[in-house]
């Protein structure tokens, strides 16, 4: 087994109910989780996502399939026997206990020697900073903070991998930029994998080291943020992160058609018959005649920094371009005008239906 | 703005005629418990002789210590038996026959009281003739079961209104299933064990019915005592027990309330 993995998924299919009603939640899943890496779990909602993250807690049993952990099959252990923790949503945290027993709950559990158990609270609290609140109550704190407590709580044991469902969706947008920053922080210094869930592409891409796109049960796509953006494997993938332009072509002797007649290229696919996308900042205006393809603007949509260009090809495509706002505010370009389209070298990418 | 049934013609004195039905007996109660004099409907001023009177009585003194421990011990079992059984109906997934379970466990609260006290009288006369044992057993066997859907309701409610993650929570910090119940389950229903346990206490100390055909001879409890001695004439003394009895009562509702309304 490879020794640089941390959590692997085997075919792991998970499905709740039974016979005609029942629902596959994962299908057929397998992943590779990496020693030390921010690893990023990015879907719509009722993706499984939420299933994925809890088979591997193991607060659920798969219906099919392994996990294992650092090379062990853990796919049956209870989730008290796993070297795992979970910051819940919704925090979970004990209300009867202050931000300390809270903190040493799971080494207490573990069996730690008192006076490793106050060292190890202290070292987390102050890792997140909270050494002034240790002896309130969780119910008196605000929602980042009570934040700061759940991650103290679940990093105290020194857990082999951190799972996180959706942490941050509960703050408000300041909070959250923050605590997407203590989050990298937090994982940089202890070097522990973490596993993060979340159905927002921004924070998928700016906090993630490897991102592994989900859709109705399947994993679409994993790969860098980088790969994800600029490679995306197909419709799903391009859609659901940033935006992005489709084009009808079928494969020509000298490259692809597009469905307006232009021949462009693009990397070699099976397909008669394709789909290719760029993303609107890779789309140039130029002068009518110097363009590859001419194209007529539709509408200009203000954005403050850039200026969102809508267009339409000879063949009635829709497609946009994002241009930087000029200085003075003004683009020179006009609704109805005709325009010269021309594609950033090597941006063009081919999806797989 | 919506009228609400509050505004509705009448309704003001159709509550003060309710409460006035509710509590007026019980204030004159109160009231004549502190009176002076002998005769039972004429005020003749402020005495505690009833209270001293009763305290003084052996039967009353004898009746009392029973009434409370019976209660104390019914209210423990029964607790403990409903804390179980509030336990098994929320904390695993919907089972079959969990409906009739439910029924089961609330049967005291739906039969009528004089039905469950025949069956009991005939059952434990077997018993009694059979193995000749004549002592308090019955009763505090009694007592706990018709006290158990008292002390069940509030823990289950207070069980349903746990949020879950909390011991899925645990169970991912290391906590065995046991360690989980102990340390987080058992500290969080701690107002609810004992608001039931309470409820199970005043509803054991105030049982008429059951006790009297349960009872062996010289087993009275407060109230059958009390009923004893309405029967031979109605004395002021009884009515300084009540007092006392409502006072004990109301602390307990007071403890009660105080448990219950704080969530966490
Ligand atoms: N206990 C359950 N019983 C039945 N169906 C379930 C259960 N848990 C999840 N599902 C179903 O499995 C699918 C995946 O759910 P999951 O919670 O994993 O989604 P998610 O990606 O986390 O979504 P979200 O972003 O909304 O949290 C959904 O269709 C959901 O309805
Ligand atoms: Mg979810």
């Amino acid at each position: 087994m490879n020794q640089t993995i941390a959590i692997s998924a085997q075919n792991v299919i998970k499905a709740f109910g039974q016979g005609d009603h029942a629902v596959r939640a994962l299908d057929d899943v397998s992943l590779d989780i990496r020693k030390g890496e921010f690893f990023t779990l990015l879907g719509p909602s009722g993706c499984g996502k939420t299933t994925l993250l809890r088979l591997i807690a193991g607060f659920e049993m798969p219906s099919g399939g392994t996990i294992l952990l650092d090379g062990a099959d853990i796919t049956t252990l209870p989730p008290n026997k796993r070297p795992v923790n979970t910051v819940f949503q919704s925090y979970a945290l004990f209300p009867h206990l202050t931000v300390a027993q809270n903190v040493a709950f799971g080494l207490e559990m573990l069996g730690k020697s008192k006076s490793e158990v106050t060292a190890r609270v202290a070292e987390m609290l102050a890792l997140v900073k909270l050494e002034p609140l240790a002896h309130r109550k969780t119910s008196q704190l605000s929602g980042g903070q009570q934040q700061r407590v759940a991650l103290a709580r679940a990093l105290a044991p020194q857990p082999k991998v951190l799972l996180l469902d959706e942490p941050l969706s509960a703050l408000d947008l300041k909070l959250r930029k923050e605590m997407q920053i203590e989050l990298k922080r937090l994982q940089t210094e202890t070097g522990i994998t973490f596993v993060f869930v979340t159905h927002d592409q921004e924070e998928a891409l700016t906090m993630s080291d490897r991102i592994g796109v989900m859709s109705a049960g399947h994993l679409q796509q994993v790969g860098s943020p980088k790969e994800i953006y600029t490679r995306p494997k197909n419709r799903f993938v391009a859609s659901f992160i940033g935006e992005t332009n489709f084009l009808g072509a079928t494969r020509d002797p000298m490259g692809y058609r597009l469905d307006c007649g232009i021949v462009v290229q693009a990397p070699a696919a099976q397909a008669d018959r394709v789909t290719l996308t760029i993303r609107p900042e890779q789309l140039r205006l130029v002068p009518e005649a110097e363009g590859d393809i001419p194209a007529k603007i539709t509408n200009l949509v203000y954005f403050g920094t850039d200026t969102h260009c809508h267009m339409s090809l000879p063949d009635g495509t829709e497609v946009t371009a994002r241009l930087q706002s000029p200085s003075d505010g003004e683009s020179g370009l006009q609704i109805g005008q005709g325009i010269g389209l021309r594609f950033v070298p090597g941006a063009l990418q081919v999806l797989e239906e | 703005m919506a009228k609400d049934v509050t505004h509705l013609p009448g309704f003001t004195t159709i509550s003060m005629t309710v409460f006035a039905a509710l509590y007026l007996p019980i204030v004159i109660l109160v009231v004549y418990s502190f009176n002076s004099g002998e005769d039972l409907a004429h005020w003749e001023g402020i005495g505690l002789q009833w209270f001293t009177k009763a305290w003084a009585n052996d039967q009353v003194k004898d009746a009392t210590i029973r009434s409370l421990w019976l209660a104390a011990v019914a209210a423990v079992i029964s607790t403990a038996v409903a804390t179980m059984a509030a336990l098994g109906t929320t904390r695993r997934g919907r089972f079959k026959g969990q409906t009739f379970i439910y029924v089961m466990i609330n049967q005291p609260l739906m039969v009528p009281e004089i039905v469950t006290a025949v069956a009991l009288l005939i059952f434990f006369a077997w018993f009694k003739v059979n193995l000749g044992y004549q002592g308090m057993g019955y009763l505090v066997l009694a007592h706990s079961a018709f006290c158990i859907p008292f002390a069940y309701l509030p823990i289950r409610a207070r069980l349903e209104s746990m949020d879950l993650t909390l011991e899925t929570a645990a169970a991912d910090l290391y906590a065995t299933p046991w360690a989980t119940f102990r340390r987080v389950t058992l500290p969080l229903l701690l107002p609810g064990i004992l608001a039931g346990m309470m409820l199970a206490f005043v509803t054991s100390l105030d049982d008429v019915v059951i006790t009297v055909f349960v009872k062996s001879a010289g087993q009275d409890t407060l109230p059958t005592y009390m009923l004893g001695q309405i029967r031979r004439q109605v004395s002021t003394e009884v009515y300084a027990i009540s007092t006392m009895l409502l006072g004990l009562t109301v602390v307990l509702l007071v403890v009660f309330m105080a448990l219950t309304r704080k969530k966490d």
